[in-house]
């Protein structure tokens, strides 16, 4: 029946990122801050980065948002703890791949980012998982421009840096 | 406490005959019945406007004011026509002083621009409230970016209504134009146009009327509200999308510059310059949406075939029973006042636990649509402490069973969540 969409969009993983999001404990060196809007929806995120040596020391997130947007940042927060700055650039760059209908590269795995394919059928939720990535993104250039290259932020998403 | 006994129990409107008027409340989404429950967006067309722009399109085609052929004249006729019917619809004197635009929100920047730019500089102030939709904020934002001019917001109490006891604490000497709406797009308030009005003549300022929500939804007289500019959107009113209407008096359209400068607007046109054509072609550059104004006099005979006291009474009869459900749901908080008579058909609340989006989402797939967002006034959001609500606005064609089903929605919304 029509409900199976949405059951495949309100997975129990997204819903338990909504509950309890990962990177709700403050970082103690921000080395940037930014904010991503998602001017038609009104929803915000606040993340903050700790980068040093190349590496993603620790990401602070604040949403402020849908299930789909807050777990997405969530799951962000949880994969990009500890990565590289080239890892976290091509995570984002899968990500957003596969929410425009590609699929995961073979033999990587997704993890908890799997959950999100159901937003595939919600186009319109689309943006709600992309805001924290495009935000990623941002964040990222802040603290290098060369390493991110040219910004992919499609959707009307608008991210306005704090501090870097 | 226990609330007020504010229940209305009948509607004067035959609402299972109004909806065989909509051909697309015949339509299902997700395999259940619609619910059109997002009004205060843009209302649903019967099929009598249907059927008067397809009607033009068929055998009246042509362009106005031009052609001196038969058709020409026909489609001119048609035109003019309608600025008469909307000019009775809102109580006007003169259908000179109607003007067509795209929507609300042209017309408002038609204002700021034709208006604003001439007669305002530094020293003066335009009074606005912190509940506008952008299109009533953003216009005026640039006019004080490029004149110099201030800015000044009335604020609200609690239930949305206007802290209509401090009036001259916002409205004073310096004060040139208020410019409010008639009715809160995101909270339903109906203001008390009048009161302000009467506090903008006291200083000598003009009144423009955001009738965005107005107009669509209870008569509307110009006279009585004593207002210089009203602009509504008659998508919402049954009409088609793409025609706005502005009416000003006409004594200010005489005074106020051209908006845009084209084909239609003139009255002489020389290599160096031009002289502008009379009101209220003088605002109406390049051809206008003609079809588009002949489905709006459509959907104006429709509105005044039932009554718009009618319309009113109505949407008092259905918010006053969708109060009435979403009190029984301990996890819905309702925004906007709690006296049905102080609100329009619309509903703006939040599930405590369930975000709008996710809400809206959910109800859809029920066949129920509704709005999930800030609406266009994110000002009025951050004031209220949410980034968004989720809101139901209902209509001629909406009775209680479709109440019963978004209700049936919310709960279904809970199961999803697990609460």
């Amino acid at each position: 029946m029509s409900m199976t969409g949405l059951d495949d969009l309100y997975r129990e993983v997204i819903l338990d990122h909504y509950r309890y999001p990962h990177g709700a404990a403050p970082v103690t060196n921000a080395t940037v801050e930014v904010e991503g809007h998602n001017p038609l929806c009104g929803d915000e995120l606040h993340m903050h980065l700790d980068i040093a040596d190349g590496r993603i020391r620790g990401v602070h997130i604040d949403p402020r948002g849908c299930s789909i947007s807050v777990a997405s940042a969530s799951m962000l927060a949880q994969h990009l703890e500890g990565a590289s700055l080239e890892e976290a650039i091509a995570l984002k760059k899968t990500f957003q791949r596969v929410m425009k209908g590609g699929s995961w590269p073979e033999g990587f795995d997704p993890g908890d980012l799997e959950a999100l394919e159901g937003v595939k059928n919600f186009p319109v939720r689309i943006k709600c998982a992309l805001l924290a990535w495009m935000t990623l993104e941002q964040a990222l250039a802040e603290f290098d421009a060369d390493l991110v290259g040219e910004i992919e932020c499609d959707s009307d998403i608008e991210v306005i840096t704090k501090k870097s | 406490m226990n609330p007020v006994d504010t229940r209305v129990d009948t509607t004067p409107l035959d609402v299972e005959r109004i909806r065989q008027d909509f051909p697309i409340l015949r339509r299902t989404v997700h395999g259940k019945r619609l619910v059109y429950l997002d009004n205060a967006a843009t209302s649903q067309k019967p099929q009598s406007v249907i059927d008067a722009i397809s009607h033009y399109y068929s055998n009246t085609n042509a362009n106005v004011h031009r052609g001196v052929h038969r058709l020409g004249e026909e489609a001119t006729d048609a035109y003019e026509g309608v600025r008469e019917k909307v000019c009775r619809f809102i109580n006007g004197d003169d259908p000179k002083s109607i003007i067509f635009t795209r929507n609300t929100t042209e017309s408002i920047n038609l204002v700021a621009h034709s208006w604003g730019r001439k007669n305002l500089g530094k020293d003066d102030e335009v009074v606005l409230t912190v509940m506008e939709h952008h299109s009533n904020l953003v216009p005026w934002q640039m006019l004080a970016q490029e004149t110099g001019c201030k800015l000044r917001f009335i604020d609200i109490d609690e239930e949305g209504h206007l802290h209509t006891d401090h009036l001259d604490e916002y409205i004073t000497p310096k004060t040139k134009l208020v410019a409010l709406q008639q009715v809160s797009n995101a909270l339903g308030t109906i203001h008390s146009v009048r009161t302000i009005a009467c506090a903008a003549r006291a200083v000598g300022a003009l009144v423009l009327v955001d009738g965005a929500q107005g107009a669509p939804h209870g008569p509307v007289n110009v006279k009585q509200l004593d207002c210089d500019f009203y602009a509504y959107s008659p998508h919402k009113a049954l009409g088609p999308l793409g025609i706005g209407v502005l009416w000003a008096r006409r004594d200010l359209l005489e005074e106020m510059d051209p908006f845009l400068g084209g084909g239609e607007m003139i009255r002489n046109v020389t290599l160096e310059r031009s002289t502008w054509a009379s009101v209220p072609h003088k605002f109406e550059a390049g051809t206008p949406s003609v079809a588009d104004a002949v489905g709006l006099g459509a959907a104006t005979d429709y509105l005044m075939d039932i009554g718009m006291e009618n319309i009113r009474a109505h949407e008092k009869y259905i918010v006053s029973y969708a109060m009435d459900r979403l009190r029984e749901l301990p996890f819905i908080k309702v925004f906007g006042p709690h006296d049905p008579a102080d609100r329009c058909g619309l509903v703006s609340f939040i599930d405590q636990d369930i975000h709008p989006h996710d809400l809206g989402t959910i109800v859809d797939q029920h066949g129920v649509a509704i709005r999930a967002g800030h609406h266009c006034t994110k000002p009025l959001m951050h004031r209220l402490g949410v980034v968004a609500t989720a809101r139901a606005s209902f209509y001629i064609y909406n009775d209680r069973d479709d109440v019963d089903a978004f209700i049936d929605a919310l709960l279904a919304a809970r199961k999803v969540f697990g609460l």
